[in-house]
């Protein structure tokens, strides 16, 4: 059972229940909508860009514990970073949560939590929705509401 | 409980090799049968029997293995035809699961018998695979989808659904058993009503065939779907029974090989019941395995399955509602084992994963049902459904993994 606490370390938790930038954002440089079929996760997620950083950013929707969390975090950890960084991140994220189990895991501060859904393939995708959502309100073209299916 | 000394689950499960094996070093407790059930030995060892002494093309050679296959695929429809009661097994048409009964009928049916302005009716209840064929002929025949709505207890509202049959109402298609709610719908007492009306009827059978005796003829209904894998059978492999008259008058579906009588680059004409419907190789070890299938279940008798299975659904009942938090979904009175629910504070994605680690296996999501989720006001949710080899010590699994679920969340 101890990858179960690995999994829902108290931090996610914590973000499950008191999500931080829960909330909407008036006039965002973009709304994009996120959606996993599988188990029904649905978010919004609103960014203000100015002058190439990420003035403002917010989520609302429902989901999972680990979806929810994921999104929190992700909105502290990208705030004030330029999109540039911020789409780096992404990367470095995605590579942490899709690496095997047991390699060496990425510098990633406090979004390390979250390294313990690489031990839960089937809940990737909840972790992962919130940033894809991001890296398409952050892309030049708008896109259609993003779905990890 | 009152049928443990009649039905031996013991016995059942020994039949059933995968219920020996551990997940997560945990005895496997598997309650994710309205996905699939799992497979006796009778079914794997008539998988394995037919390719390794009987493996030929049906309806074809003259040589000996020809023959044989051909007479077992032929005896496994009639047997398959007698378990859900039909008149005559030229009326089982085999499919690849209930999906594509249905929309077998949606097309050769619907294209030459829905017009414009006709009237189609589902339910509120209805799994994708009853909704999306329907409104798939729908968009093409310019006619309108109708659904009867149900009660925030998951049961059909029959009032709305009198009213909701009309001249323009031309086919009736229903679920006899909800698979994200577990409802048993009265589908005969609808037959009679739509037939009333003027409208043919199709019954879904997909999740009533395993949990309960079913007779076409009794039902009355027009064309009933099942799929094979649900009832114990393999995958890939399920049955369309129409009634015969219906089914003549219909065009082909598919075009190919079996289905003809005869083909001239000119024109080609049409075979019998039921191969019409049943074009090119059909996957014959399928069929001999879900023969296989409806003899072990038959051998066992559905109407004890059933009645096991009430009881079962009966502890599963109390042992949830005992759960501090927990909410059924789906109340019915009248109801098949399929426990949906939801718990304060905890998303079924996350009680699915951690249920999972202590060995057992639960559905979560929308259960391909997101109308449902949508009538009644909730994103998704977790579904234990019993099949006649569980029991309540697996039940009990379950309520300890829930209570764990509760220790993680806090």
């Amino acid at each position: 059972m101890s990858e179960l606490t690995d999994l829902y370390q108290e931090v996610i938790l914590d973000h499950n229940r008191r999500p931080r930038n829960f909330r909407a954002i008036e006039h965002p440089s973009a709304a994009q909508e996120g959606y996993n079929p599988l188990c029904g996760d649905r978010l919004t997620l609103y960014v203000t860009v100015a002058d190439g950083r990420i003035a403002d950013v917010a989520f609302q929707g429902s989901g999972c514990a680990i979806s929810k969390a994921s999104a929190s975090l992700m909105t502290e950890a990208i705030k004030g970073k330029t999109v540039e960084e911020a789409r780096a991140l992404f990367d470095q994220f995605h590579e942490m949560i899709t690496s095997p189990p047991g390699s060496p895991l990425p510098e990633m501060g406090k979004l390390a939590v979250l390294s313990g859904v690489r031990d839960f393939p089937t809940r990737v995708k909840c972790a992962g929705l919130a940033w894809h959502t991001m890296k398409a309100a952050v892309s030049d073209r708008p896109a259609a509401p993003v779905t990890t299916e | 409980m009152a049928t443990a000394t009649a039905f031996d689950v013991t016995a059942i499960r020994a039949d059933f090799p995968i219920l020996g094996t551990s997940v997560h070093g945990k005895p496997l407790v598997y309650l994710d049968n309205a996905a699939t059930t799992q497979k006796p030995r009778a079914v794997i060892q008539a998988l394995t029997d037919y390719y390794e002494s009987s493996n030929a093309n049906v309806h074809r050679g003259v040589h000996y293995l020809s023959g044989r296959a051909t007479d077992l695929f032929e005896g496994a429809r009639t047997r398959i035809g007698r378990f859900v009661g039909a008149a005559n097994p030229k009326e089982i048409i085999f499919t690849r699961n209930a999906t594509e009964g249905i929309n077998l009928v949606a097309q050769a049916w619907g294209r030459s018998n829905v017009r414009a302005g006709d009237e189609v009716l589902i339910s509120a209840m209805e799994h994708h695979s009853n909704i999306v064929p329907w409104q798939m002929l729908c968009a093409e025949q310019d006619a309108t989808l109708r659904v009867i709505p149900m009660s925030d207890a998951g049961e059909l509202d029959l009032d709305a659904f009198e009213r909701l049959l009309t001249p323009r109402t031309r086919i009736v298609a229903v679920t006899a058993l909800s698979n994200a709610l577990g409802t048993v719908n009265p589908v005969e007492q609808m037959t009679k009503a739509a037939h009333a009306a003027g409208a043919i009827v199709l019954v879904d059978g997909a999740q009533a065939a395993y949990h309960m005796p079913v007779n076409v003829q009794a039902l009355d209904c027009d064309f009933f779907v099942l799929t094979g894998h649900k009832v114990y059978g393999p995958t890939g492999i399920g049955i369309l029974y129409g009634k015969a008259a219906l089914l003549d008058a219909m065009p082909p579906w598919q075009g190919g090989g079996d289905m003809i009588s005869s083909v001239t680059f000119e024109r080609s004409t049409w075979n019998t019941l039921p191969y019409k419907f049943e074009a090119g190789t059909p996957d014959i070890a399928g069929v001999v395995g879900l023969g296989a299938a409806v003899d072990y279940v038959t051998a066992i008798g559905m109407d004890r399955i059933e009645a096991w299975e009430r009881d079962l659904l009966a502890y599963g009942t109390q042992a949830l509602l005992d759960v501090p938090g927990l909410r059924l979904i789906g109340t019915a009175s009248r109801k098949a084992s399929i426990l949906s629910f939801v718990m304060d504070g905890i998303h079924p994605h996350d009680l699915g994963t951690i249920v999972d680690r202590g060995g057992v296996a639960i559905r979560t999501g929308h259960h391909c049902a997101q109308p449902v989720m949508e009538r009644l006001g909730i994103p998704a949710t977790a579904r234990a459904s019993l099949a006649m080899y569980n029991t309540p010590e697996e039940i009990d699994a379950l309520v300890t993994a829930l209570h764990r679920a509760r220790e993680v969340f806090g």
